[in-house]
């Protein structure tokens, strides 16, 4: 375990059991055969498109893998993927998802789902995912908006946010999914976002080969209730200054700015002039404590005022199926078997006749 | 001293004592030894949800009663004819359920005058003349305990501790119970502190030699065994015979056994039960919510397990959506509802029929599902197979409604053999043919069942949801008329169940012309006291037919000619008429109700006079 943890910021064994194919696939076996009904211009088609190419090079048998999601726009992702596929209810997918990746080990199981999905109606299942560590990927599509119900604000929306529910602005302070993720102690933390597609595929593939639950917020736009609302990290003129690119490692900067470690004992950013190239922080998304991937997560407090993005936090420690496979094997081990007959005799018996 | 022995058909006992006394453990040491002395038997324990209530209180006060005979009996009984009170409460909280000249049997030690204000007695019960109509065999059983256990390096407080054992003792005494099983239960369970062991044992050769030589009791009983039919036998409660059950369905079908399941009264214990057998490769998830519970039973079952859930109403309240989605989606789900008092919270470690409308119909949309009722503790074992023999033919969510009195109570079972059992095995879809489409939706003829495409079967890749279903192919589809097509497909499909199901049963001595004109129909555990009843009814020559339903959803084809034959269908439930009102709806017929909503099961007497008032109406 200890060569995993120092290694390129991969446990490897997320596809262990998974049966791999033989044949060389491509993306338009992984194209269903269902017509793709999101809004022209949606950021949705962008993370389908850069699935469907980047899933042939897991070299996984199509048939072992499984599209669960809940109930929002994304949420009909599993419809376009021609692999196995569960639409299921709001805010349940984990919970779903769960059961069918802790008694199938051999399937590759991907949840979809949005900011509603998951932060508000499902929170409590997908904070128990990723306390749980079962072998899972899920997928946060983070567009910060109701869109199937017509552009309520969500979980994540800003304080203030007008929208249709809130004329005088939203009053809650949202979620940080990141934040929320590491919080509960999930295995593997990352972000990325949808307009870049290479950025997006590396992280999915270090998803993929992590055992455990993984967690990727995908930035992701919604054209029609909220456009625009990542429009920093997209503009030429500001995006390399206020993203900070996450990668194990390597000193954590933008082309502007520097993370180090502040006099308080936090981190906190500052112009890459002024400091010198040791004294910025180096990533190491291994750490076992999560405190300084929790910090990480704050730098973008206020908003966008530096954005990280990448592998937050991958640590390697034992997946739920794994450990429920292992107490079946154990118990098989210690008694053999289970005999029915066996079974319902024990215990005091008496006979009659 | 000789002491004369007296023969008994039957007896009641009732252990009452402080949720700390240790009575539940004592009611199932006495069954214990009463199984294995060959009696028929019948279980009732009733506790307090308070896990500690104060101590001395009523609210604290838990109790176990037991029915045995040397002749098969239905019920745990109506009235005890023994109350070993620990306590002035226990005293209290029972005496009304005792009638005339039964035996109390009362701990004196604890009638002190702290604890009889605590129960508002002025004086103590035993000393003044207000139990004159009872036989009360004041004992000292702590006092008594304690000096018992002189010679034990424990302290007071720990050898107080063994006056259940006393007290079991001295009842094993009074009913000539062997003490082999219990001696040798003692040693295991403390196996690890022999001291302990050896001080329980102590304390409950004490309570029988106390018994043996004391002048307080003159007579002891006989209760002869009962003629069982033959074969092999053990005791078991409702949950336990409910967790064998799915197990056998397990190894039955050949289907993985998972459970997704949130602790919940009174149904947890069916959760216990299925962790301990992990070598079945049986496996338990406990989830973060009721929610997840079934989510993820669901999930599994989408892999090819056999997926239950297990809970009680508030739990099948937040399963709801779930269930629509496993009906949606015709997957094959157990959902076990251990009933009990609602609405609510209600009373939960008391018992109820009230969920049966919840469990028929508590869903958005027309989502309709089996139903499956056990009607004694172990019939939960024939149930739950049943149940899943229905989930998995027809890929559909079953809901098995077992209740608080059953999954407690408990009775002698004859041991089936797993060669026995009904197979149940399925096949899941395999990959089409060369240039064939595969179609998620295409039905069997004869069940309307749809493929169990399971993940990792190549050239089956489909995807299910709660979206409505074009018919065959299971894409998305908002059409109009293929909406109401599926709508009748899917309740086509529950209610061709009906001819897979045995008919309803009529138990009638004289005949379908003998002239009864009284049939008494019930379901779900209130069989035991209706049986009981009957029997009354007709051992005083009145004529009474009965017929109990297991199957609520669809109902046994021949159900409406059964209603019919007679001139007065009687249906007691521990609901508001929630089944008669189901009957009445669909065949007609005006089901006169029986109702009492009291956190208790019915007594044979109570329904024996409701049923001689309906014979002797016009």
């Amino acid at each position: 375990m200890s060569e995993l943890l120092s290694g390129p910021g991969l446990n490897g064994r997320g596809l262990a059991l998974v049966p791999k194919s033989d044949a060389k696939q491509s993306m338009k076996e992984y194209k269903s055969d269902q017509e793709v009904r999101w809004c022209p211009g949606c950021g949705d088609y962008a993370i389908l498109a850069a699935v469907q190419s980047f899933v042939p090079e897991l070299g996984l048998k199509r048939e072992n893998m499984v599209f669960v999601s809940g109930i929002g726009c994304s949420s009909r992702f599993p419809y376009y993927m021609n692999t196995y596929g569960f639409h299921s209810i709001h805010g349940r997918a984990p919970a779903i998802a769960t059961g069918l990746a802790a008694s199938r080990p051999d399937l590759s199981v991907w949840v979809i789902t949005g900011d509603g999905d998951s932060l508000s109606i499902g929170g409590n299942h997908l904070i128990h995912a990723l306390r749980r560590n079962v072998n899972l990927n899920i997928l946060l599509f983070n567009n910060r908006i109701y869109g199937l119900t017509k552009g309520q604000y969500s979980p994540t929306s800003e304080i203030g946010k007008v929208t249709k529910s809130t004329p005088m602005g939203s009053l809650d302070k949202p979620f940080n999914p990141i934040s929320l993720a590491i919080g509960a102690e999930a295995s593997f933390v990352a972000r990325t976002i949808d307009s870049d597609r290479k950025h997006l595929q590396s992280v999915l593939r270090e998803a993929a080969e992590h055992k455990g639950t993984s967690l990727v917020e995908i930035y992701q736009n919604c054209n029609i209730f909220n456009d625009g609302a990542f429009d920093q990290l997209k503009d030429p003129e500001q995006r390399d200054d206020i993203t900070l690119r996450l990668e194990h490692g390597q000193p954590i900067a933008s082309a502007s700015k520097a993370v180090r470690r502040a006099a308080d004992g936090g981190i906190e950013v500052v112009p890459r002039a002024e400091v010198a190239e040791n004294e910025i922080l180096v990533h190491d998304a291994h750490r076992a404590d999560p405190s300084l991937a929790f910090a990480l997560s704050r730098l973008d407090e206020p908003a966008f005022a530096h954005v990280p993005i990448g592998v937050f936090r991958s640590v390697d420690r034992p997946s739920y199926d794994e450990l429920m496979s292992a107490q079946l094997e154990e118990a098989v081990a210690q008694r053999g078997p289970g005999s029915l007959d066996d079974l319902l005799l024990s215990g005091d018996t008496w006979r009659i006749g | 001293m000789t002491k004369q022995v007296q023969q008994l058909d039957r007896v009641i006992i009732r252990f009452a004592g402080d949720s700390g006394d240790g009575m539940q453990l004592t009611g199932d040491r006495f069954t214990a030894g009463t199984a294995e002395f060959g009696n028929d038997l019948s279980t009732l324990p009733n506790f307090p949800a308070e896990i500690r209530a104060p101590a001395g209180t009523l609210p604290g006060v838990s109790s176990f009663q037991l029915h045995f005979a040397d002749h098969d009996i239905l019920t745990p009984g109506d009235a005890p004819n023994v109350l070993v009170a620990m306590n002035p409460a226990a005293l209290k909280a029972n005496l009304g359920d005792l009638p005339r000249g039964a035996d109390i049997i009362a701990n004196t030690d604890e009638f002190t005058k702290r604890n009889l204000q605590k129960v508002g007695y002025a004086a103590s019960p035993l000393e003044d003349d207000s139990l004159t109509e009872w036989r009360v065999h004041p004992v000292p059983l702590t006092s008594l305990t304690v000096k018992a256990l002189e010679g034990f390096d424990l302290s007071k407080k720990d050898a107080e501790r063994s006056k259940n054992m006393f007290a079991l003792g001295l009842l094993s005494w009074l009913y000539h119970r062997p003490t082999e099983a219990t001696i040798s239960f003692l040693e295991n369970k403390f196996a690890k502190k022999p001291e302990i062991a050896k001080a329980n044992i102590a304390a409950f050769q004490a309570g029988w030699n106390y018994g043996e030589t004391t002048e307080s009791f003159s007579v002891s009983y006989e209760v002869k065994p009962a003629p069982l039919a033959p074969g092999v036998y053990r005791n078991i409660s409702g949950n336990q015979a409910l967790a064998y059950g799915l197990i056998a369905a397990s190894v039955r079908s050949g289907l993985p056994l998972f459970l997704g399941s949130y602790p919940i009264t009174p149904a947890s214990d069916i959760l216990h039960e299925l962790s301990r057998h992990k070598h079945f490769g049986i496996r338990t998830f406990q989830a973060e919510d009721e929610i997840a519970g079934v989510g993820a039973a669901l999930g599994a079952a989408f892999g090819g397990a056999l997926g239950v859930t297990t809970t009680s109403g508030p739990g099948v309240a937040l399963k709801a959506e779930t269930v629509g989605l496993a009906v949606m989606t015709e997957l094959p789900l157990i959902v076990v509802d251990v009933q009990r008092s609602g609405p609510s919270t209600g009373m939960p470690t008391k018992t109820e029929q009230t969920d049966l409308l919840m469990a028929m119909y508590g869903r958005n949309g027309e989502s309709p599902l089996p139903v499956v009722a056990p009607m004694s503790p172990s019939d939960c074992f024939d149930a739950a197979v049943e149940a899943a023999r229905i989930a998995v033919k027809y890929r559909t969510p079953v809901m098995l409604l077992s209740d608080g009195y059953l999954a407690n109570g408990s009775e002698p079972w004859r041991v089936p053999a797993a060669a026995d059992l009904p197979d149940i095995s399925t096949a899941f879809a395999s990959a089409p043919a060369e240039g064939e489409e595969f179609l998620p939706y295409l039905r069997d003829p004869e069940t309307l069942a749809r493929p169990w495409a399971v993940p990792g079967t190549p050239g089956l890749e489909h995807r299910i949801g709660g979206i409505e279903k074009a018919d065959r192919t299971g894409n998305i589809s908002y059409d109009p008329g293929n909406h109401d097509r599926m709508v009748r497909i899917r309740q086509a499909k529950i209610d061709g169940i009906a001819e897979d199901i045995p008919p309803l049963e009529v138990d009638d001595p004289d005949g379908p012309d003998g002239g009864t004109r009284v049939l008494v129909l019930g379901w779900g555990s209130t069989y035991g006291p209706i049986a009981a009843a009957v029997r009354r009814i007709r051992k005083s020559g009145g004529k009474v037919a009965q017929a109990h339903l297991r199957h609520l959803s669809p109902l046994p084809a021949n159900t409406g000619e059964v209603l019919t034959s007679y001139d007065k269908v009687l249906l007691p439930e521990i609901n508001l008429g929630q089944l008669a009102m189901l009957l009445r709806a669909r065949f007609l017929v005006d089901i006169i109700s029986y109702n009492r909503v009291r956190g208790l099961p019915f007594k044979a007497e109570e329904l024996a006079d409701v049923i001689q008032d309906v014979i002797d109406s016009e």
